[in-house]
């Protein structure tokens, strides 16, 4: 860490301050009226999916998440979707909002244009279960297949293993993964081919290679120069648009290309 | 439906499942069953660290973290199993380093370590830098390099398959001293496939309770949907315990009206608490460690605040959370998730403004009673061959009426492993224990009856009454009357609750109904922790009692033991309460005799 302040070198804060007039937020919430177009999907009743619109008045701080479940719990509770958390760190709800994969629960209602439907489908590439569910084995499938574990084949020692603050810092950004699928399920190379690894399982790839304690990166590179492997990739970006954590997704994919092609040389 | 066989049962896949997964994965036929996909689980959630005394900041030892656990947990803890935390906390930490878990580094490249609330120097001289972390995700980089472990070691996982009943049996039995007991057995446990509905019996020697907590029946609360308390639920109506239910942990920094969670850290990091007049009040409360005193202390210094009319906002009704004179480079390295948490949700910049900010329920202090093996006990000495808990759901207890800040990491890690380690043990030399005759029909009927119950009750509506109740009457501040309101109530929930009407009829996730299964145990739990609260004429740690403002070592320093209990009326129960036993159970110290609380 570069020498900025920590909680032993700052000064202590005042006991008292002036604070502004209008301080931390405040104010009435608003409240507006709000359409969800939902795709519905239930192959025990038909093998049809349709669009369903539910109305209902939200509030300024809602998410896409609190509508749904106002559909749910008030309208019909048969709608189907998977959510943990509620606040960005589980993956759980990761859908297609208005034609962009986001978090549900991240997403804030009043930050849509709510004058029109919002649309709500599932995501893309995944075989769809019911609603909003879909089946994320595949998902998973290539996620355990890019070894996504630390490999160390040198002498243990009795404490930790060293790394410096750089080289923990190397990898810090692909750490932040949460295998929502919103970045793979955002590919348009995994729309057309399922056997394409994906950018999750690229991401978590690389969360290893670059990490200075595992000796498994020339393994994890040979699994990943495959035919479906990073040169699949198009550069277009989706994937880290799609990213709820902010990781540059994209970037981790040409790093790990680079590495292949480095290996080579 | 099918039948399974395994050696060793999870149930659960939060960091305390999937840290037993990987101990008896390698040593037994292991399969973990989790309501979520594994890396779902709200171990994810916790954001600050893990305490160890590992040194490698400041001079620390295990014992001032075995002190500082106990006064913590206002003396409820039981010392030899907070012992055990802190001594295999090191090792837990180690452990995590090597498996892969990317702590942030000192200069040296050692394991990073900063302050953490109630975490002190040589018995209580000062704040010290215990918390082991990465950035302010801890818990996440804990469950995906536990669940990256699992996928290492090929452990097997049933993913959402929600566990619905424990299979046990009753065997006469004679105790020491020659009087008859019924000793309780595990034989396996039921679970409900979400995707297909059908339900699974699996069949196992050894089964383990890793479920997590219950904090969803409270309204304002920092837990996912998901924790409905099942595994407590699922054990209490198989007549097992539930030990210190009392005492559930209100985490100070809620994010205002919502609930989700912002770090303690943050405080450990330099945040302050203030009030509408720019007040750090802390400095009242708790004059040696102001902003890092426990979490029990901080909440109700907070709603005594706003009590007092010094909230801020257009209702009064929160404090703030300020971070302004931290650099923004040092916000950034530390604290970056629970900052755009701000942001995202409440539209506040924390690096120029103070953060809204109001206590919400995060912890649930008690549980399946546990001895320091993970063993779970059916009463205050017996335990149940086989069965284990660990995590949130179970209490050892090394939190006592209060848990500080990383302690739960820690539980996760250290009574994780241990019953992974004990189950395997245990299964490589017992039999299984023959299933009862229709193993499944109690599950049939609990869901043929939340199937088919056609009264037109809503179970969200339900669910949220009973919410907003719990945080009217049963939050920091508690009386007899605002718990007897809450008894009143719930008794209204029951009926009602009777006639629910599940509107999705299908097999295929069916979510709606399992909403409803769940909301049978929030209304169990709440009960029992509204029932042992009453009991609890005293106040300690998490349990404050207006009409008792002060600790009563004399005739309340033990452990409450609820048993649900058909035979107890409302004439034989000393709360007027049918259907459940209260009893007591000592608790162990060992070398700290309880003091006054200050900090």
């Amino acid at each position: 860490m570069s020498p900025i302040e920590t909680a032993e070198t700052a000064p202590e804060p005042a006991s008292k301050i002036e604070l502004p007039a209008h301080v931390g937020g405040g104010g009435e919430i608003p409240t507006f009226d709000v359409t969800l177009r939902v795709r519905r999907y239930n192959p025990e009743y038909s093998e049809e999916s349709t669009w369903e619109d539910f109305s209902m008045t939200m509030y300024g701080t809602d998410r896409v998440l609190d509508a749904l479940h106002k559909v749910k719990w008030e309208q019909d509770g048969s709608l189907s979707f998977r959510r943990s958390c509620a606040h960005g760190v589980c993956g759980s709800d990761a859908m297609r909002i208005n034609g962009r994969n986001r978090l549900a629960c991240k997403t804030l209602l009043k930050d849509l244009d709510t004058s029109k439907p919002i649309t709500v489908e599932p995501i893309k590439g995944l075989p769809v279960e019911k609603d909003l569910i879909v089946d994320m084995e595949p998902f998973f499938q290539s996620f355990r297949e890019v070894m996504p574990f630390l490999v160390n084949r040198g002498h243990e020692p009795a404490k930790e293993r060293l790394q410096s603050a750089e080289q923990r810092e190397r990898f810090d950004d692909t750490t932040k993964c949460i295998l929502c699928a919103a970045c793979t399920s955002s590919c348009p190379v995994f729309w057309t081919d399922g056997q394409y690894f994906g950018p999750a399982a690229i991401v978590n790839a690389h969360r290893f290679i670059f990490d200075s304690r595992d000796d498994a990166g020339d393994m994890r590179l040979e699994i990943l120069n495959d035919k479906e492997g990073v040169w699949r990739c198009r550069t277009t970006f989706n994937c880290t648009e799609a990213c709820p954590r902010g990781i540059q997704v994209t970037q981790a994919i040409a790093e790990v290309k680079q590495a292949i092609l480095a290996r080579q040389v | 439906m099918q039948v399974h066989k395994y050696d060793v049962i999870i149930v659960g896949a939060g960091g305390a499942g999937m840290r037993a997964a990987i101990e008896a994965g390698q040593n037994a036929h292991t399969a973990v069953l989790t309501k979520l996909y594994p890396t779902r689980s709200h171990t994810g959630a916790a954001q600050g660290g893990m305490c160890a005394a590992l040194a490698n900041v400041e001079e620390d030892n295990w014992e001032w973290h075995t002190f500082d656990t106990v006064k913590g947990g206002d003396y409820l803890v039981d010392q030899d199993a907070a012992e055990v935390m802190a001594k295999e906390a090191i090792d837990a930490v180690i452990d995590l380093e090597k498996m892969g878990l990317p702590f942030n580094r000192t200069p040296e490249g050692r394991i990073d370590q900063r302050r953490f609330g109630g975490h002190t120097r040589d018995h209580g001289k000062a704040p010290v830098r215990r918390s082991c972390y990465a950035a302010d995700r801890t818990g996440h980089m804990i469950l995906q390099t536990l669940y990256q472990n699992c996928v290492k070691h090929n452990v097997e996982f049933y993913n959402e398959y929600y566990v619905l009943d424990l299979l046990t049996v009753e065997e006469d039995a004679t105790r020491e001293d020659g009087t008859p007991y019924k000793q309780k057995r595990i034989a396996g446990v039921v679970s409900y496939d979400l995707a297909t509905g059908e339900l699974h019996v699996f069949q196992a020697k050894s089964v383990i309770l890793a479920t997590g907590g219950a904090g969803k029946v409270f309204k304002t609360t920092s837990n996912a949907h998901t924790l409905t308390g099942d595994g407590m639920g699922i054990a209490f109506r198989k007549g097992i315990p539930l030990e210190d239910m009392e005492f559930f942990q209100f985490h100070p920094t809620g994010l205002a009206g919502l609930g989700i969670l912002l770090s303690e850290a943050a405080r450990g990091e330099g945040a302050i608490l203030r009030n509408s007049e720019g007040e750090r009040f802390m400095e009242r409360y708790a004059p040696t460690i102001k902003d890092l005193a426990p979490r029990d202390i901080v909440a109700r210094s907070m709603a005594n605040e706003v009590r007092e009319g010094r909230g801020c906002g257009p209702n009064k009704d929160y404090v703030l959370l300020d971070l302004t004179h931290l650099e923004p480079a040092h916000i950034d390295a530390k604290l970056p998730d629970i900052t755009e948490f701000a942001r995202t949700y409440l539209g506040v910049e924390p690096y120029t403004e103070p953060v809204p900010v109001f206590p919400t329920a995060h912890y649930a202090m008690g549980g399946v009673p546990t001895n320091i093996s993970a063993e779970v006990l059916q009463d205050n000495d017996t335990i149940i061959p086989g069965l284990y808990a660990a995590g949130e759901v179970a209490c050892v207890s090394v939190h006592g009426s209060n848990r500080l800040g990383t302690n739960s990491l820690l539980d996760i890690n250290v009574f994780g492993k241990r019953a992974g380690m004990a189950a395997a043990i245990y299964a490589k030399t017992a039999e299984f224990v023959e299933l009862p005759e229709s193993p499944e029909a109690s599950t049939v009927a609990l869901l043929d009856h939340v199937r088919t119950s056609d009264g037109g009750e809503k179970v969200a509506l339900i669910r949220k009454d009973l919410q907003d109740t719990m945080d009217a009457n049963m939050q920091v501040f508690r009386t007899a009357e605002s718990i007897d309101r809450v008894l009143a109530d719930i008794a209204t929930f029951e009926e009602r609750y009777s006639r629910i009407t599940v509107q999705d009829k299908g097999k295929r996730f069916n979510l709606d109904l399992l909403e409803a299964v769940e909301l049978g145990f929030l209304l169990e739990l709440a009960k029992v922790m509204t029932v042992a609260a009453l009991h609890r004429q005293e106040s300690r740690g998490g349990h404050y009692r207006e009409d008792f403002p002060d600790r009563d070592d004399e005739n309340f320093m033990k452990h409450s033991m609820a048993y649900k209990d058909a035979a107890v009326s409302v004439e034989s129960s000393a709360e007027h309460i049918a259907g459940i036993r209260l009893e007591t159970k000592p608790v162990v110290v060992t070398r700290y005799q309880p003091m006054v609380r200050k900090y």
